[in-house]
């Protein structure tokens, strides 16, 4: 178990990296708590990967550094890192026996073979693989090889951290289900830090204490599943997690309110003081499932045409247009969904201002 | 893998056999014809069941050639699998030096078999040939038309030279398409070289190695031109292998009957134990019948 | 350039391997005179009379376009043949599918000698005799099998989700061929490719018997000079060199085919 700290990481795969784009990881500096569960969440191509394999040591980053527990590794091969990785298909030893397959990285390391038996056991049981440990492990299903892939990486003492990438991919999703809240198991058990990187937000925010999510090369933020969800210091995060994402209306300021086609919201009074003296360009925020269907006439509500109603079992989408802008409301199933036209109630303390991306706060 | 069972894809294979069938078909049951009759004359055939069969199964010259085929391709196997698997594990993964060494490997492959032998010829005279020359200058006296030691081991050496790149080849690209994740996860494993290659490498290359030992074997059996080039067969019978033998029978009674019927009891040889080949390559080190 | 153990193996073996030819290529560049009458490890009075001779024979320049020309032609049908029949073995079981695929690789367990004669017949009697089409059709019989376990081999690495993945996001089976999956396994479309090409041009027996004149390929013409020529060994020598060059200049050109075939295909 260890501390991982980045200092300044920044990487090219071009030799002479000339513009914004050559760069796979912009500037970052990050700290893993020992022992946390982490996710590393994004779209395709933002550099997840990249990070995770500085991490593991299959990358030397162009600059910056790299610290175990203080133990600069920035240049240290893998084997070096005791880390474990579990990869996108199970990458197991096909000719061996699950137990087999197990004990290899302490036979490896020379560790005594009762130590071995005792240890593979161990988290054999864990993983619910003891009825296949005399198995080979080439005839079994592919959420069986990658228990056995984390497994190869549980058994050793000395694992600094399970670095996860996408290992989900080849799995059923009948059988993701139970895989994941196994992984959180193992995590609660051995208290190691887990790094795991998925483009798939419910596989994030099942698994993870801390999500870090990026985009196109940088850590847009970092904080927990719920401050994420509550409280997006940047539209893209409002955009990627939750589902649908946040709704994102450009706007104006006018006193204590935000305007949008001439209709005021209430804002808090600290942000609307902030964002009167932007000059950025503005947008309210705000997450579909918070706004409100309020009766006509309510104060500062706001009111809009109703264009679509879906009825999604356990809730409704409805979208409604404000101005030229769509904004999507999120209503449990039971709540009466208003006719052609609707009054809207967005809370101050939900309602989040955007300039130029940025969260005013 | 799982296979979803659909008739329909005897389609994706119809080209196939059809290309494939007729060639095959129609001359295999021509000389399944021949074997079977005792042809005088262009009209005057006689059937004569299995005689030719027995005849040529009770040919003690056919026995010998036999065993010296036997002895021929097990060291051909066992020297050519071995050295293909190592040069394939020496060769560059990437650079320009790739396909450098891709066309080095491959001239000795392109070069007709009769060309081969006149190449060995020439090669290992005394008087002119560089390893001819060499090896009586280190004063070992070394004559394959004259000692049938000699004469062994020169051909073996000329079938190692000329097929070994085809092992090594089959095995670089079986090498090639093993995932990088695989040799990561050793690493991370704390494996060692050797450890790598039993775990690794050597299974997954297992149906690029069936495919060179099912061909080498084959081919090895069947070979003709280069070894009756080199040395027509002797001296005395001492190279004489079985496709030697049976195109001197072939040509020298010019009876097609035996011959047909040679013909087909080689066919059937080759056809047992390439079976057995595979079923045993398929087998190895998973314990259970895939 | 710092040399790794494995680099100097490998040098020392490529070394050994290129011995012989350097030697006939030695043997090509001096006269018969010469050779006979000392030993030289490089040609002391290089000459290209060797070559000269064997060049005004004619047949020699048509020698080589009829080899090339069939090769080509067999080469492309079989692996055009190939690619689906080993997607079909590979991905679905059917009626007879494993005897088929066993029964592919038996064409390749007869000894030629004798089918010779009925091979003759057969192409005859469909007026295929002298054609270039003809020995390209004949050397499907062992280079397609060849070809269908090579290529099954490379297809089964590559897993089903990948096919799955790529018709749930609507490829058509011919768009996912050619741009999902062919990509997957290109060391062994080099492989194959490399393998017919080698195996038709080689073949003697088959493209002997069943071309005379238009479509004779060199290694024919090769024989006769061989027979004509006696023991002159310059002119052997040179001769052989011959039969070498084409296919080692195809290959160099292909080669950055080759190896872009054998470069790792990440999943």
């Amino acid at each position: 178990m260890a501390r991982i700290e980045l200092n300044g990481v920044e990487h090219s795969y071009a030799a002479k990296p000339r513009g914004e784009a050559d760069w796979a990881l912009k500037r970052l500096d990050l700290v893993w708590r020992d022992g946390g569960a982490y996710a590393l969440l994004g779209p395709s191509g933002c550099g997840k990967t990249t990070l995770l394999n500085v991490i593991s040591g299959l990358v030397y980053p162009t600059k910056g550094t790299v610290t175990f527990d203080d133990r600069d590794v920035t240049n240290l091969p893998t084997q070096q890192r005791n880390i474990a990785q579990v990869f996108q298909f199970p990458v197991i030893y096909d000719t061996m026996t699950v137990f087999d397959n197990l004990a290899f990285p302490l036979r490896n390391r020379a560790v005594d073979a009762v130590k071995i038996r005792e240890r593979v056991e161990e988290v054999a049981a864990m993983l619910d693989l003891t009825p296949d440990l005399q198995h080979r492990a080439h005839g079994l299903t592919a959420d069986a090889k990658q228990k056995i892939s984390l497994g190869r990486g549980l058994v050793r003492n000395d694992v600094a951290a399970v670095l996860f990438d996408e290992p989900l991919t080849v799995i059923d999703p009948q059988l993701k289900f139970q895989l994941r809240r196994k992984l959180k198991e193992v995590h609660e058990q051995f208290n190691l830090t887990f790094i795991y990187v998925t483009h798939d937000q419910n596989e994030a925010l099942t698994i993870a204490d801390q999500v870090v999510l990026m985009n196109e090369g940088a850590v847009v933020q970092v904080g927990t599943p719920q401050e994420l969800f509550e409280n997006p210091r940047h539209t893209f995060v409002g955009y990627f997690i939750g589902s649908p994402g946040m709704n994102l209306v450009p706007c104006a300021i006018d006193g204590d309110a935000a305007v949008i086609d001439g209709q005021r919201i209430p804002l808090a009074q600290a942000i609307a003081a902030k964002a009167q003296s932007s000059t950025g360009r503005l947008e309210m925020g705000i997450r579909p499932e918070f706004v409100r269907v309020a009766p006509a006439g309510t104060t500062g509500a706001v009111l809009v045409t109703v264009a679509v109603v879906e009825d999604l079992g356990n809730f409704k989408m409805v979208e409604a247009r404000l101005g030229g802008h769509a904004i999507k409301v999120k209503l449990p199933e039971d709540q009466e969904v208003p006719g052609e036209s609707a009054s809207l109630v967005f809370p101050p303390e939900r309602t989040k201002i955007y300039e130029d991306g940025r969260l005013i706060e | 893998m799982n296979k979803t069972e659909n008739n329909k894809a005897w389609f994706l294979v119809l080209p196939v056999f059809v290309i494939v069938a007729f060639s095959a078909i129609i001359p295999l049951m021509t000389i399944v014809n021949y074997s079977v009759q005792d042809i005088f004359g262009p009209d005057q055939r006689v059937f004569v069941g299995t005689e030719w069969f027995r005849d040529v199964l009770g040919d003690e010259r056919l026995q010998e050639a036999l065993w010296r085929q036997f002895l021929f391709s097990g060291l051909v196997l066992l020297i050519e699998i071995p050295l293909g698997v190592l040069v394939a594990l020496m060769m560059p993964k990437r650079g320009w030096t790739v396909s450098v060494v891709l066309v080095v490997l491959a001239l000795p492959l392109l070069i007709p078999w009769n060309v081969i032998g006149t190449i060995w010829i020439i090669f290992t005279r005394p008087d002119i040939g560089l390893l001819g020359v060499a090896i009586n200058g280190l004063g070992v006296e070394f004559d394959h038309t004259a000692s049938p030691l000699d004469a062994w081991i020169t051909v073996i050496l000329m079938e190692v030279w000329h097929w070994t790149p085809l092992v090594a080849l089959l095995a670089y690209a079986g090498l090639r398409a093993i995932p990088d994740a695989y040799f990561q996860a050793a690493r991370i494993d704390g494996a060692s070289a050797w450890a790598t290659f039993r775990y690794i490498q050597l299974p997954k290359m297992r149906g690029v190695l069936t495919i060179a030992v099912l061909l080498r074997f084959m081919d090895s059996f069947l070979i003709y031109a280069e070894p009756f080039v080199l040395t027509g067969g002797g001296p005395g019978n001492s190279t004489t292998f079985l496709s030697i033998y049976l195109v001197k029978v072939a040509v020298g009674q010019f009876d097609l009957g035996p011959a047909a019927a040679f013909s087909i009891i080689y066919f059937l040889i080759i056809l047992l134990f390439s079976w057995l080949f595979y079923q045993a390559l398929q087998n190895v080190g998973t314990g259970e019948k895939q | 350039m710092r040399l790794k153990k494995s680099a100097v193996g490998l040098i020392v073996y490529l070394v050994l391997l290129m011995l012989p030819i350097y030697w006939m290529l030695n043997m090509s560049l001096t006269t018969n005179a010469d050779i006979l009458g000392g030993f030289s490890l490089y040609p002391k009075d290089p000459t290209f009379d060797n070559y000269i001779k064997i060049f005004t024979d004619e047949s020699w320049y048509s020698g080589y376009i009829n080899s090339i020309i069939y090769v080509s032609i067999n080469t492309a049908i079989s692996l055009t043949v190939a690619l689906p029949a080993a997607y079909a073995f590979s991905r679905y079981s059917f009626l007879g599918d494993k005897h088929m695929f066993f029964w592919l690789l038996t064409n390749r367990m007869a000894p030629p000698a004798v089918f010779l004669l009925p091979f003759f017949q057969l192409y005859s009697t469909f007026g295929l005799i002298d054609t270039h089409i003809a020995v390209a059709l004949a050397h499907c019989l062992f280079n397609v099998p060849l070809a269908v376990w090579i290529l099954e081999g490379f297809m089964s690495g590559v897993p089903r989700e990948i096919d799955e993945t790529a018709y749930i996001d609507g490829y058509s089976f011919p768009r996912f061929f050619l741009t999902v999956f062919m990509p997957l396994i290109r060391a062994g479309i080099g492989v194959t490719a490399f393998f017919c090409f080698m195996f038709s041009w080689v073949e003697l027996l088959l493209a002997r018997t069943l071309t005379t004149t238009v479509a004779k390929p060199i290694a024919a013409t090769m024989t006769r000079t061989v027979s004509a020529t006696g023991l002159d060994w310059g002119l052997l020598a040179a001769a052989g060199i011959l039969t070498i060059v084409p296919g080692a200049l195809v290959i160099w050109f292909v080669r950055n085919y080759m190896a872009k075939g054998f470069a790792l295909g990440r999943v």
